[in-house]
């Protein structure tokens, strides 16, 4: 990261990176928000939640009581249940998808605007043919071939996460190759993989984390869309987008259905986007001045 | 220029047919055997193996994609097993309300966007300008079915103003026509607005300190002439750009708010075809699709060229 800072002139960008470094009450609030998601997603079976799929046909719609914290939905099954499992759905799918992405595009890119020639164009060139289908449309499409499950939906997602990991990856590296330190590193005759993973990736790495935790935010939501609109994860597993669609058919009786798992969502995708634009904002020098 | 056309058409050829081979892929590798689906539970071995014969699945897979190819270059995209409507019938009827959607969600997005780009630029740093940049970061992070639930709620539910799902066409009901879009276009331009202001902002505030914005004013002209088109002027290649980048997410957005809305659209036809395994109808609709994508940026690619004379001559 200090290596990126080398080429930002002091003059003009001081003011705003300095202002940027330190971090607002919101991205600790952010932060917060995060950890709290993940622990409860990951402690969702151990605490003590009623069954997030059991139904009580006699308690539909019933409001937050002792028994029930949040309510129950049109099912009757325990609302807060539902969330924390939901998020566990929402979570699993937004970090895995990405983990992909950053994987095969991450290497893929180094790979490109290190060796540059023939294989750049070849990967710059099947990128934007992935490029050129709407994203939301092509995930639709393979899932309606593939099946519902999580493990597809993971895929798909992560498949379309590729190219933009591989630009940013391929940007930073292209840029990197030519500094001093990769110069000497040749000089000194390290081998190629040796300068991809000991020199370029440390600084590659950076720019790309941002660019994960954006692309998580991207991802919940994506997934959240699918499963909205009954194409995502199958019932009865819940997931936010799901308790969303189910939420809709009884807006006028009980908007909370929609609304509680709605809130949950813009905050864990807020949460993201903030930490990851400061991310992004602390590792791309050019955006600074902005 | 011609040959700048020239070299941009050559690059678009390949990524077509590789959306066309991609489609045919996603279509035929998959699990799920057309013939099984089109035979459902009738499905005995003969009666797939002859079907798969009929229909020439049999063959090896490339000779069917030139098939399939041939046939679409001819402008036959196939035929709903289900409905027996073809493709093409299909998606035109559709097209114009995904259409004017997306052209008045634009619409509306700019008319919000703009002016609060240039109110924020004008007074950068300001609480107003801090409270905006603010708001529209938030306004990135809710997803569209969600700002769609919240129109609805308000406006349908609570309220009574305009309906919640629907559509009339536009020859015969041009006032209902428009009530039944207001909610979906506002709902797509709710998630447009931000990317519009945020980017016009920054554009704007750099070009405010340009020379020749000092010297607007210093002959005189009313700060309203000065905004609106000295500074916009060169700003309308960021717009071009955001616009252009807009599309896909737009197509994406549309799908999810005509299903919301029950508007008969190209995204409603997707959505359902998925529902019913209608596989043909949603290969052509895919490949429309994203084919129409295509050619949206190619043509943002030229109005670049035509705006921006750099392009034309530099290194591209």
């Amino acid at each position: 990261m200090a290596t990126l800072e080398l080429t930002i002139d002091e003059d003009v960008v001081a003011g705003p990176v300095a202002r940027k470094r330190r971090l607002g009450p919101l991205f600790w609030a952010a932060i917060v928000w995060m950890i709290f998601v993940f622990a409860a997603a990951a402690l969702a079976s151990v605490l003590p939640l009623p069954s997030p799929t059991d139904m009580d046909m006699l308690e539909r719609r019933a409001p937050a009581s002792m028994l029930h914290w949040l309510g129950t939905d049109g099912l009757g099954r325990d609302e807060l249940a539902r969330l924390i499992f939901g998020a566990r759905i929402s979570l699993t799918v937004g970090v895995c998808a990405p983990v992909i992405g950053i994987t095969i595009g991450g290497a893929l890119g180094m790979l490109a605007g290190y060796f540059r020639g023939r294989f750049e164009q070849i990967v710059v060139g099947s990128m934007d043919v992935l490029l050129a289908f709407p994203p939301l449309i092509l995930a639709l499409a393979v899932t309606a071939y593939l099946g519902q499950s999580i493990l597809n939906l993971t895929c798909i997602l992560g498949v379309l996460g590729i190219p933009t990991f591989m630009r940013v990856a391929r940007a930073a590296t292209l840029t990197l190759t030519r500094r001093e330190f990769v110069i000497a590193a040749q000089a000194l005759g390290a081998t190629h993989a040796r300068i991809l993973l000991r020199e370029l990736l440390p600084n590659v790495l950076l720019p790309l984390l941002a660019f994960f935790l954006l692309g998580v935010a991207v991802f919940i939501v994506v997934e959240g869309a699918l499963s909205f609109l009954g194409l995502g994860v199958p019932p009865p597993i819940s997931s936010w987008g799901s308790m969303i669609g189910e939420g809709r058919e009884s807006l006028d009786v009980a908007p909370r259905l929609a609304f509680l798992p709605a809130i949950a969502m813009f905050l864990t995708v807020l949460s993201f986007n903030l930490v990851g634009d400061t991310l992004r904002a602390l590792t791309d020098p050019r955006q600074g001045a902005l | 220029m011609l040959g700048f056309i020239a070299r941009r058409l050559l690059y678009l050829l390949p990524v077509l047919v590789a959306v066309s081979l991609l489609t045919f892929l996603i279509a035929s590798l998959l699990p799920g055997d057309l013939a099984y689906v089109i035979l459902g539970d009738q499905a005995t071995p003969e009666k797939v193996e002859a079907l798969r014969h009929d229909m020439g699945l049999d063959q090896p897979i490339w000779w069917r994609y030139i098939g399939w190819l041939g046939h679409v270059l001819e402008g036959d995209f196939g035929r709903s097993f289900r409905t027996g409507q073809t493709v093409l019938q299909a998606v035109s009827e559709r097209l114009p309300v995904s259409l004017e959607l997306m052209f008045l969600a634009e619409i509306l997005g700019l008319a919000i966007g703009v002016p609060l780009a240039i109110a924020c630029a004008v007074r950068s740093g300001s609480a107003f300008d801090r409270f905006m940049t603010g708001s529209a970061f938030g306004m990135l992070s809710v997803p569209t079915f969600l700002s769609a639930i919240l129109l609805i709620y308000l406006f349908a539910v609570q309220l009574h103003w305009l309906p919640a799902t629907g559509y009339v066409p536009f020859e015969e009901d041009p006032v209902g026509n428009l009530r039944f879009f207001v909610l979906p276009a506002l709902t797509l331009a709710l998630a447009e607005w931000p990317g519009i202001m945020r980017v016009l902002r920054s554009d704007m505030i750099a070009t405010l300190q340009e020379d020749y914005i000092a010297l607007a004013k210093a002959k005189g002209l009313t700060s309203s002439r000065i905004l609106f088109v000295h500074a916009l002027k060169p700003s309308s290649l960021t717009l071009i750009t955001i616009t252009g980048i807009n599309i896909g997410r737009l197509i994406g957005g549309a799908v999810i708010v005509e299903t919301i809305f029950a508007l008969p659209g190209i995204g409603r036809l997707l959505v359902s075809a998925i529902g019913t395994r209608d596989l043909v109808i949603l290969q052509g609709v895919v490949l429309v699709v994203a084919g129409g994508f295509v050619l949206m940026n190619f043509i943002v690619d030229m109005l670049y060229a035509v705006l921006d004379p750099r392009i034309r001559h530099g290194h591209a």
